[in-house]
């Protein structure tokens, strides 16, 4: 059955709530006595009326109104009770869904994360995720609850007068149709809404980071028109599903009171004809009463239950997203590197690219010796930075294999590649943490010492100025640093660990022309002792490296030392030589 | 100091903690913000007042014509007469008609309104923040940015959905119960409604402590969103370094704060709604004994007690859902309390709204700093005295170490900033004259980012200047040789870049970058480093390309290489935001000076 199945993945989240199921039955528990206190009061009070009042009796009538108040803080006590309870576990499931996403996203693939927007994935740690709290914590329990009061009331009624509760229970058939219906319209709009959510949250990230490419160009305003435009869709479809809401509560409070008139008419005659004495009428439209507010709420739960499931589904599509680069069941760690690199006839397609479209990189076959330094070079989009991710299995090969000591890659364990492997990027991505914390960024081990080694290296010693030194917040929340000043950041954090093998992106790119010469000076000595795997664009940098490689639309045309191939390779020479003669193709 | 803080480090400013003056001042800022966000609905607003006086009058006939049905529909029945029963029966099958059409039209009417405030709000919060300088975004961080337009507007959503309507009916439905049970028998009015008192306390109670404990959750959860969006917006350098497990744990305990914060937002209302629950029982039972002891002594007739009890119920059961939506009111206007807070927030720059004079002829691009001075906080000076004339035409390199002051140049004249004294003109038309539009016609930069938008490459280069035509778009690639790489791609130029450019290498980010401020075509163009990720022959393309288009326009470019200051007409040599040389390339050179030293490195260095 359809309609079952787009509860699937809200049945799934069971998982979350196993550990809590004591309690969770408790809530049920206390929710179940706690209606059923508040529906006995009506039989209390036709007992009132039909009793001591009819008899005049006092001291009867004391007795009973207390025992209606005990029964009304009972139910005050429950409800205390349940939301007491409620509340923990309802926030710990919260947070520790909230928790298992983040965990899973950080370890999905790059390919993955260039594939999804920021905002969509912060809209499901947020929006969503609170939806399906609410659910927990209210909707299930009182679809459960309001279920069985609606059953309950029915019965009592049936108890007090069969046919006239025949009737009522006859009048919710039309109610449980429409609360069919209603869930087919409100499933397909909470999708839609939750999306465009999704979609409006990520435009609003983008705005939020790219302001100053914004206000380079003044387009403030074009961002507005979009941002304006998807908002309206937003409230389109956010209208289309409060109409949906509106006639559907408005058809459950209808129903209900139609079925009072009804019961009026046919009660009273029964009265008139004495079939049916005046209390239990009395007690007939009280009880009716209740079955209204749990039917009206049931409306509301349903909606709630089509929210919930919609985020439900939007948090599994992220979920079920396969784990692609993850250690291999025999995966071995390495305690001692050589740091011998090779590549195997090492190709490389990304998953998102078209069919016609080659692959980044073909039969690449080259071997960095340990303590050898091998710079990329190409020109812009042959391949370069592609390649130099592949190493610490940022993207896994799509076919021939990239070993460490012999080792396919794939087979190490991820923690430890990664620790043998440091890179840096040509872009350098900071964090809004304390300087040691972006520093000391995947080596919280690393000593005072360490630091000050890396900073100097890097001759990023300028953090040592900072107004609170090295516990100075950087980046987009604290203070911000010039191009220059976040790539020498980067690169410290880079060779801090004193990794086996330095793979480095163009880290140099945005230094200015001062201290770059001092870095490189500082690099020769730490490439000295590493294997080194360069992206360079600069000739300057190049003559850090023992052995150059020259990448072309993502093949190896040439491998050689760096004046071997400035003799024998034209191509060469054009993407490195700023003299070289004009007009020599760039491939 | 918690881990958190420790993991984050010191920045200038914490506004955290707030007093209870400061508190108040907060809520009249959102009180005013509201009332302005309602004010144009105020017809339809009068309309679903009607709709839902309708709604509440046909429902509160309910009971009372239930207990007509009782006292005289019954007797009438016993006496062979029909008739006043049916037409009790009859309205109350016109009220149940009546109160669906109206509640039907009235929750729409309020969802549409609802709708319509959140819109304005939306736009209006974004277009304000659009509109600040970089100064409050570097203060402010995106981070936070991204939190009070997505986490902050869903609680009021939360409440406009979920909330508004039915407080309102509550609140009618608490009102007109009162009446009706006054009007039936004062005394036993009086008894119930004696129960509002301590009722009123404890909401007072539940307002005063739960404000603080919402805005709380509000801090919290930017939080939250600031560490989720940065780490996974630089998940490459998370997984190269290994940073997932320490990321876990920054999570686990952000995330933790923002669950105790919620849970103290929650205990209080685990204590108010019960309270409500208990006091109106407690009532119920007062009225059930009061009026029944009255039943039995005469002065009361049983038809009434029973309308009143059955009033009662709905007496209470909206008190009970006002408390529960008391709490996403709450969650909503600490929502609103921040956002009241952006919207104050001036631009540091304000934009002129009147468009100075062009000048004859087009803007020609003559930059003059006249004894500009200039630091980003009080008491550090980046920019001593500054005063400098760039000619139209020329093409101006900046050279300097890092913090000389280059980029804060580039960025006084870009008017990301404006000067602590003097002033920064183009055309002897001082910046802040210029219209936002002016401005950018006159001035634009390329910065070191390269930020890409998603969309396709046609769509970022575009960007530049919107109404650019499909020719345009390709001839600024094509000046700058980017053409033939966004030709190779899948889709050409409707290729979808990805995220944040994903798709494409820094050096093609870089080179659409530059193809995005030709396209601009302004009267000055600053170029902030950038051809730094360019390769050697793209460079050279690039800077072919810069000779022609520069040839009529005024150039500031900040050079960290040698090889771009080749374009340049005249070199600035800065340090400590002062000049220390001045001249044409090749007089540097002759003059023995710093230039000359850096040039001869520069040469050595190349094949």
């Amino acid at each position: 059955m359809t309609g079952l199945r787009r509860f699937g993945p809200l049945w799934r989240m069971r998982t979350f709530v196993r550990p809590y199921r004591g309690r969770m039955l408790f809530m049920l528990g206390c929710a179940a006595v706690g209606v059923a206190a508040s529906t006995v009061v009506p039989l209390v009070i036709m007992a009132i009326v039909d009793g001591p009042i009819r008899d005049g009796d006092r001291g009867g009538l004391l007795w009973m109104c207390a025992f209606a108040l005990g029964l009304g803080l009972a139910e005050a006590g429950l409800i205390f009770a349940r939301r007491w309870v409620q509340q923990r576990v309802v926030l710990r499931v919260e947070a520790q869904i909230r928790n298992d996403l983040y965990t899973h996203l950080q370890r999905l693939p790059l390919a993955f994360h260039n594939r999804w927007q920021t905002g969509q994935l912060l809209s499901r740690a947020t929006t969503d995720l609170s939806v399906i709290r609410r659910f927990l914590g209210f909707g299930a329990i009182f679809l459960v609850v309001n279920a069985l009061q609606c059953v309950a009331v029915v019965i009592l009624l049936l108890l007090l007068n069969w046919p006239l509760a025949l009737l009522v229970a006859a009048s919710m058939a039309p109610a449980a149709w429409l609360g069919k219906r209603f869930g087919t319209g409100y499933a397909a709009g909470s999708r839609r809404v939750q999306d465009q959510q999704g979609d409006l949250a990520t435009l609003v990230e983008e705005s939020a980071t790219g302001i100053r490419v914004t206000k380079a160009f003044g387009r403030g305003p074009l961002l507005q028109d979009r941002f304006g435009r998807a908002a309206r869709t937003l409230r389109e479809s956010s209208l289309d599903m409060v109409r949906l809401r509106a006639g559907f509560w408005a058809l459950l409070q209808l129903i209900p009171n139609l079925t009072m008139a009804a019961v009026v008419l046919v009660g009273a005659i029964a009265v008139a004809d004495g079939r049916m004495s005046l209390g239990a009428l009395v007690a007939f439209t009280s009880m009716l009463v209740l079955l209204q507010w749990p039917v009206i709420d049931l409306g509301w739960i349903l909606a709630l239950a089509e929210e919930a499931a919609t985020g439900a589904e939007r948090l599994y599509e992220v979920f079920d997203e396969p784990l692609t680069i993850t250690d291999r069941p025999d995966a071995v760690a390495l305690s001692r590197v050589r740091g011998r690199l090779a590549f195997e006839e090492v190709s490389f397609r990304y998953p998102d690219s078209g069919p016609e479209e080659p692959p980044a990189l073909r039969g690449i076959d080259l071997v960095v010796e340990p303590g050898e330094t091998v710079a990329i070079v190409g020109a812009t989009g042959s391949g370069k930075s592609t390649l130099a991710a592949l190493v610490p299995r940022l993207y896994d090969v799509t076919g021939g294999r990239i070993t460490l000591d012999g080792q396919d890659v794939r087979d190490l364990r991820l923690s430890s590649l990664r620790s043998h492997v440091a890179v840096a990027f040509e872009d350098p991505v900071l964090f809004s943490m304390s300087v040691r914390e972006n520093l000391t960024f995947g080596h919280p081990e690393a000593t005072e010492g360490d630091i000050r080694a890396a900073l100097e290296l890097a001759q990023a010693e300028y953090v040592y100025d900072l107004p609170w030194g090295l516990e100075t917040r950087i980046g987009e929340q604290g203070l911000s640093l010039s191009g220059g000043q976040r790539q020498r950041l980067a690169l410290a954090r880079a060779v801090i660990a004193r990794p086996s093998v330095l793979v480095l992106d163009d880290p140099l790119s945005a230094l200015d022309v001062h201290t770059e010469a001092l870095v490189e000076e500082a690099l020769d000595r730490v490439l000295s002792g590493t294997t080194g795997l360069l992206v360079v664009h600069r000739p300057s940098t190049v003559a850090l490296a023992d052995r150059v490689a020259l990448l072309q639309d993502g093949v190896l045309a040439a491998v050689g030392t760096h004046s071997e191939l400035m003799a024998t390779t034209p191509a060469y020479a054009a993407v490195l030589s700023a003299t070289a003669p004009e007009g020599v193709p760039t491939p | 100091m918690s881990a958190v803080e420790q993991w984050r480090g010191v920045a200038s400013e914490q506004d955290e903690e707030i007093s209870g003056h400061v508190s108040a001042l907060l809520q009249r800022r959102s009180r005013r913000l509201l009332g302005s966000l309602v004010r144009p609905h105020r017809r339809r607003v009068w309309w679903l007042v009607l709709a839902v006086l309708l709604q509440n009058a046909a429902a509160m006939s309910g009971p009372w014509l239930v207990g007509m049905g009782i006292d005289r529909g019954i007797p009438a029945l016993r006496s062979g007469r029909g008739s006043p029963l049916f037409l009790v029966v009859a309205a109350l099958v016109a009220a149940a008609v009546t109160e669906g059409v109206a509640y039907r039209a009235f929750v729409v009417g309020t969802g549409r309104v609802g709708q319509d405030v959140l819109l304005d709000l939306r736009e209006r919060v974004f277009a304000h923040l659009q509109r600040l300088s970089l100064a409050f975004h570097e203060r402010y961080t995106s981070g936070r940015v991204i939190s009070r337009l997505t986490s902050d507007l869903d609680a009021i959503t939360e409440l406009l959905n979920e909330g508004v309507d039915t407080l309102v009916t509550s609140a009618l439905s608490i009102i007109s119960i009162s009446v009706i049970l006054m009007v039936l028998d004062w005394p036993l009015g009086l008894v119930s409604l004696a129960a509002l008192i301590p009722l009123l306390l404890l909401s007072r109670w539940f307002q005063v402590r739960s404000t603080a404990a919402y805005r709380r959750t509000r801090e919290a959860v930017a939080l939250l969103v600031i560490h989720f969006t940065e780490s996974l917006g630089g998940i490459r350098a998370v997984q190269a370094f290994r940073r997932e497990p320490r990321n876990d744990e920054i999570f686990a305990e952000v995330n933790n704060q923002y669950r105790q914060a919620t849970l103290r937002a929650f205990q209080l209302i685990t204590i108010y709604w019960p309270g409500i629950h208990a006091i109106g029982n407690v009532a119920t039972a007062a009225v059930l004994l009061y009026g029944g002891l009255r039943v039995v002594g005469g002065s009361m007739r049983l038809g009434v007690l029973v309308a009143f009890l059955l009033y009662l119920r709905r007496f209470f059961e909206p008190m009970a859902e006002i408390s529960e939506f008391y709490d996403s009111f709450q969650g909503a206007a600490a929502g609103l309390e921040k956002l009241s807070g952006v919207l104050e927030e001036e631009p540091s720059v304000p934009m002129f709204s009147r468009p100075a004079p062009e000048p004859e002829g087009g803007w020609r691009g003559e930059v003059r700093f006249d004894g500009v001075r200039f630091g980003y906080r009080p008491g550090v000076e980046v920019l001593p005295e500054l005063d400098l004339t760039v000619p139209a035409g020329q093409t101006v390199a900046l050279l300097g170490r890092t913090g000389a002051g280059k980029t804060t140049i580039a960025r006084l004249l870009a008017r990301f900033y404006d000067p602590d004294e003097g002033r920064v003109t183009v055309d002897g038309t001082s910046l802040p004259e210029l219209t936002e539009q002016q401005l950018r016609r006159v001035v634009a930069m390329v910065t070191q980012e390269n930020f890409l938008f998603s969309g396709t490459v046609a769509e970022n280069i575009v960007f530049g200047r919107p109404d650019a035509t499909r020719a345009e778009i390709e001839a600024a690639a094509g000046a700058i040789g980017a053409d033939v790489f966004i030709r190779a791609l899948p889709d050409g130029y409707d290729t979808d870049v990805g995220k944040r450019g994903s798709r494409l290498s820094a050096g093609q980010r870089q080179l659409v970058a530059f193809a995005r401020a030709f396209l601009a075509d302004p009267a000055v163009l600053i170029l902030d480093e950038a051809t730094s990720s360019l390769d050697v022959p793209s460079e050279r393309a690039v800077q072919r390309a810069l000779r022609t288009v520069l040839a009529d326009r005024t150039a500031v470019i900040i050079a960290h290489r040698l090889s771009t200051v080749e374009i340049a007409d005249r070199v600035l040599v800065l340090d400590d935001g002062r000049v220390i040389e001045d001249g044409t390339p090749s007089d540097l050179l002759g003059s023995g000076g710093e230039y000359a030293d850096l040039h001869r490195a520069w040469r050595d260095s190349l094949v």
